[in-house]
């Protein structure tokens, strides 16, 4: 059931991604442009909006990548049995939300 | 096997030798396993960049991204995160959409969706480096 949760979530964080490079677009182009291009990207990505979309990506970035690794082992014939492939699935759904939330702290500590 | 077999002075094994199954899907997946491994520590580097910027000014941000090191592994991410994404969305594509038509298009809007915002952030970096 997880397993089958987290293959699907890997395609939706992936495209989630793909769409999120439009933010990562702006903000460098802003930077790029100018001090006031700047101030105003900055000024969205700390609206509730922008950091709840900067959150979805970090979260989607990390869960994206703990699943790429897993596919990775399982790629080599490891972990495809029952007990296994769940603690796998278990790993990328916890490791992506703790991942995340550590980065925030981060964030916000050196804020 | 297409009508081709037939009036083809090249064998059958000729006409298929190197498509596989799946045509091009082989080495897309080998370019997709590629491009994740390079990604791996590019997006963590990534992250890292962002995050020694949070709360700073204009100049700093702007001297940070256009500094060589932090510049060429921005760079890097941006390679292979771009061409890893557009081989992503091809794969999602196949998979769920079925009219041949609507396929074609959503493949090709997907290349020039992947090429505008590749060539813009790797643009914007450049700039930040060079002027």
């Amino acid at each position: 059931m997880l397993t089958m949760m987290m293959s699907i979530t890997h395609r939706i964080t992936g495209a989630g991604l793909y769409f999120g490079t439009l933010v990562l677009a702006w903000w460098l182009i802003a930077a790029a442009t100018g001090p006031a291009a700047f101030a105003t990207a900055n000024w969205f990505m700390g609206t509730i909006i922008g950091r709840l979309i900067l959150f979805g990506f970090t979260w989607a970035l990390f869960t994206h990548m703990l699943g790429g690794i897993r596919h990775m082992i399982q790629d080599t014939g490891r972990c495809m049995e029952h007990p296994q492939r769940e603690y796998l699935a278990q790993a990328t759904l916890w490791g992506g939300i703790v991942l995340t939330i550590l980065v925030w702290v981060i964030a916000y500590s050196v804020r | 096997m297409n009508d081709k077999t037939s009036s083809s002075m090249r064998t059958p094994m000729g006409q298929v030798r190197h498509l596989g199954s799946a045509k091009s899907g082989t080495k897309n997946a080998w370019h997709m396993r590629v491009t994740a491994i390079a990604l791996l520590p590019l997006a963590i580097i990534f992250v890292a960049i962002i995050l020694s910027l949070v709360g700073k000014d204009f100049n700093t941000v702007r001297a940070t991204l256009g500094s060589p090191l932090p510049a060429i592994l921005i760079l890097l991410f941006l390679l292979a995160g771009i061409y890893h994404m557009m081989l992503g969305m091809k794969e999602i594509i196949e998979d769920y959409v079925h009219g041949e038509l609507c396929k074609t298009w959503l493949v090709m809007l997907n290349m020039f969706f992947a090429a505008a915002i590749g060539l813009a952030c790797i643009y914007a970096v450049l700039r930040l480096s060079f002027v």
